[in-house]
């Protein structure tokens, strides 16, 4: 079912702004406050904005939960056939649902809503009926009946709107971003990035907020030699993955901290055996049950190490649901090229986030895959200092594929000489992932702010407020947080002083490369909610200035 | 291990059953490779964490592939394999502990999937590898080094098991007698669907137990082992139940029925009704 607030950003991309939605669920399936929210502007968006400009109560409740997020110049549209408000001098009511009754279209009240909003802030009442033309004509008999209802809905809403003679000025015109754009979540991308990287078998068990990869998958994961399954748990679905992967599959599965935990020993498996494969895990408030339906970043560390023993597994965390596809794209590249288990990071706020992004060229989309072993039987498969070719399962070159310590064809063995050189060769396999990118500006200041993963959105609208006012400020941004891209590692430790924004209570990211030598130091939240500009903002500066008196008296 | 590697260092005790259960699976797979004229690279032995999980190194002559990984997932380990690559045979050799223990959970979904593949399970009725713990076999009251007063549950009973949870094709044998295990192993390869041969295979370490599986006329020992007559109809699950359930050890075919779909034809079945759309068409339906 599509909100109001999708409706709403479905309707601002298509006319060329640009839109994104946050949304938060109740655990509970039905009632429970559901919200969501959308951002709409002209410029490019990376957060879901600190306070509200309008606020659509459904309910009493939700009107009392939100209404402390309406800013000062802020309205409320509330529905007057559930609750009615004395005049407060900032809201209206408006009866939803007999409006789209109405239009004989009772499904039409999120037009009713969506002219109204529209209305408040001038936004051309062409883009919205052009969108609702678009949208329902598809090719039904009835599509005419049904555009003509909704478009009643949109001018009734907006009749309401008018009448009540709140404005909030006007949007400026929309600039259409150049190229083709998609509106798409988090998770689709991840989705639509592994069968860009030519995922064959996806295995996983239902968990929030991954849920959403593995009914996608099950969709449209289908064909000759495609596998989408449900398995019985998280252990079954890691495990099935090793056996995929030993098989000459590209493989996926996506979890989050409680499944995560239970794939751990396999995750060891994996790195020992040297099998690829891609691991996501969406990010939700923990630990145990934790917080299942809020957004934290709290997984660092077990991502890092899941595994007992020596073991470091490469991971990648994107800021932005763009990343979340290309991301997905490297993941598997460099499982491939190391052959070993990688983990992808997302997080609640980006799995569930709708926003528009420049549609990925396919054509432009570079795939790696293993390179294979094409000898004859008596193969060393873990000779050598680094990768080797992997022989396929079926085609000459046999061999163990061996979770204990093992010699070069594979059997197990407990030489001193042997557990040194193997454990090199694994770790020595991680310098083919120094490749990644990373983001720099104002590379002079002596102080940086480095945020990871779906905080690049709030901390980078911070950014901005901070380069207007003049605080000396660099900045850093990197999704391959392991390897870290080696120059961006030598410039980090140059600085005085990285700020972390980050969600969760220990500051693991900053914990992580203080370890790396690293002057690092957290700002955290532990809220199950994703920043807010404004008080980051406020939060980075107080650090700087701390920082910069502190300089200056020494 | 193709010849003798001196790094591996290895070694089933003397008299270990899982000497013969290796003999019977060579030859069930060398049988295999000869009569469907396939390589032995397109067998692959996945196996559990024990004495027995060490065949998987011991193999003579040709080597198939093998995945020797952790305890207890050899099954989900083995469906990877075999959803990525239908074309192999793939088989799993593990112990009691690791099979009806740590892995038990694995057991049921497998039965219920029908997955292709063929389960060896080594049964000593204890733990051999980290020196002779109880195992879900070990009876009732029994002495084990971790149970010093006797063993607190009652054992279970694998073949009921199996087929309570479903599997399509049961088999009993004895490691004593390789080539009729053999031909056990091949009838559970040639099965098409999710195939058990649950193996007697004696610790003479921990749990010596040759002498009451074969009996011992001197002694007045009577064998538990007993050999399943040709009339036993194995296609009929009550006929299963009775020979499970008629003292001793049953050896030979317990249940077969060959006539369920496996997962892989259930998968086929379902995906020559659904259309297959190209990643751009998938992308393109996200378009503004
Ligand atoms: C997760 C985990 N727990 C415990 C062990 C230790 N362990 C190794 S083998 C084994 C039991 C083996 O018994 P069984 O499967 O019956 O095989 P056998 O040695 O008798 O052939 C145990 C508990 C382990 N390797 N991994
Ligand atoms: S301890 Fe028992 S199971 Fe292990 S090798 Fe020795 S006899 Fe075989």
């Amino acid at each position: 079912m599509v909100t109001s607030a999708e409706a709403m950003a479905q309707a601002a991309a298509h006319a060329g702004y640009n839109a994104q939605t946050f949304a938060t669920f109740p655990s509970q399936i039905l009632g429970g406050p559901t919200w969501t929210q959308t951002h709409v502007s002209t410029s490019p968006i990376l957060s879901a904005g600190d306070e509200l400009d309008v606020l659509v109560a459904f309910n009493k409740a939700a009107y009392e939960n939100h209404l402390s997020e309406v800013g000062a110049k802020g309205v409320i549209i509330y529905n007057s056939e559930d609750f009615q408000l004395e005049d407060d001098g900032k809201s209206f009511g408006m009866p939803i649902e007999k409006l789209a009754k109405s239009t004989g279209n009772t499904r039409a009240a999120n037009m009713v809503v969506l002219g109204a909003v529209a209305s408040l802030v001038n936004m051309p009442h062409d883009y919205l009926v052009q969108f609702v033309t678009r949208r329902f004509t598809r090719g039904r008999a009835n599509d005419q009946a049904i555009i003509e209802s909704n478009i009643k809905a949109l001018a009734l809403g907006r009749e309401q709107a008018v009448s009540s003679g709140f404005s909030l000025g006007t949007i400026p015109h929309p600039q259409r971003p150049e190229g083709q754009q998609i509106l798409v979540k988090g998770n689709d991308a991840v989705s639509l990035g592994a069968m860009a990287a030519g995922i064959d078998i996806y295995v996983g068990y239902p968990i929030s907020p991954a849920t959403t990869i593995l009914v996608w998958m099950e969709h449209n994961l289908v064909g000759p030699g495609k596998f989408a399954y449900q398995v019985s748990s998280e252990i079954e679905a890691l495990t099935a993955l090793l056996g995929a992967g030993f098989a000459g599959r590209k493989a996926m599965t996506a979890t989050a901290g409680p499944g995560f935990s239970l794939m751990n020993e396999g995750l060891g498996l994996a790195w020992m055996a040297e099998i690829p494969m891609v691991v996501v895990d969406v990010q939700r408030g923990g630990p145990a049950t934790g917080l299942p339906t809020k957004t934290e970043q709290s997984d660092l560390f077990c991502c890092m190490r899941p595994a007992h023993g020596d073991v470091s597994l490469p991971v990648i965390a994107p800021g932005t649901v763009e990343e979340c596809f290309y991301a997905t794209v490297q993941a598997f590249n460099w499982a491939e090229r190391y052959q070993g288990p990688v983990i992808l990071m997302s997080e609640m706020s980006l799995a569930e986030r709708a926003q528009n992004i420049p549609k990925p060229d396919l054509s432009k989309v570079v795939v790696e895959n293993r390179r294979v072993y094409t000898g004859n039987n008596g193969y060393m498969r873990y000779d050598g200092p680094g990768a080797s070719p992997m022989p396929i399962p079926g085609r000459p070159g046999s061999y163990v594929a061996n979770g204990s310590e093992h010699d070069p064809i594979g059997d197990t063995t407990h030489l001193p000489e042997r557990h040194v050189q193997m454990t090199e060769r694994r770790f020595n396999k991680l310098k083919l992932l120094e490749d990644g990118s990373y983001e720099r500006m104002n590379t002079e200041e002596p102080i940086a702010v480095m945020p990871w993963g779906g905080s690049k959105g709030p901390a980078s609208e911070a950014y901005k407020l901070l380069m207007e006012e003049g605080t000396p400020l660099g900045w850093y941004f990197t999704m391959y947080l392991h390897p870290l891209p080696p120059a961006l590692l030598e410039e980090l430790r140059q600085k005085e002083l990285v700020l972390v924004p980050e969600l969760n209570y220990q500051g693991q990211w900053a914990s992580t490369l203080r370890s790396q030598g690293v002057k690092a130091e957290a700002i955290t939240q532990y809220t199950g909610l994703p920043f807010k500009v404004g008080e980051l903002a406020e939060r980075i500066k107080e650090r700087v200035n701390a920082s910069i008196k502190r300089t200056v008296r020494a | 291990m193709s010849a003798k590697n001196p790094e591996y260092d290895f070694k089933w005790c003397p008299g270990c059953g899982d000497f013969g259960v290796r003999r019977a699976l060579e030859f069930a797979m060398s049988d295999r490779i000869i009569n469907r004229e396939i390589p032995m690279e397109n067998n692959v032995v996945v196996a559990g964490i024990g004495c027995s999980g060490n065949l998987v190194h011991l193999l003579e002559g040709d080597q198939p592939y093998g995945f020797h990984g952790i305890h207890g997932r050899t099954l989900p380990i083995a469906m990877g394999v075999k959803m990525g690559r239908p074309d192999l045979n793939v088989v799993v050799v593990a112990g009691d502990g690791d099979f009806l223990s740590i892995g038990m959970e694995h057991i049921g979904p497998q039965a219920a999937r029908n997955l292709d593949i063929t389960a060896v399970v080594m049964d000593n009725a204890v733990y051999g590898l980290t020196k002779g713990q109880s195992s879900p076999t070990t009876e009732l009251g029994v002495t084990t080094s971790s149970t010093p007063y006797g063993k607190l549950e009652q054992s279970i009973n694998p073949l009921d098991l199996y087929l309570t949870l479903g599997a399509s094709f049961i088999a009993s044998g004895f490691s004593g007698k390789p080539r009729d295990l053999a031909k056990l192993i091949t009838a559970g390869m040639d099965h098409p669907g999710f195939a058990i041969v649950h193996v007697q295979s004696p610790c003479t370490t921990y749990n010596d137990t040759y002498q009451i599986l074969k009996g011992n006329p001197r002694k007045g020992i009577a064998p538990l082992l007993w050999d399943i007559s040709e009339e036993h109809d194995s296609s009929d699950y009550a006929s299963a139940y009775q020979a499970i359930h008629s003292g001793g050890w049953p050896v030979g075919i317990v249940y077969r029925n060959a006539d369920r779909p496996t997962l892989n034809q259930r998968i086929q079945a379902i995906q020559s009704k659904v259309k297959q759309k190209t990643t751009q068409e998938l992308l393109d339906a996200y378009d503004i």
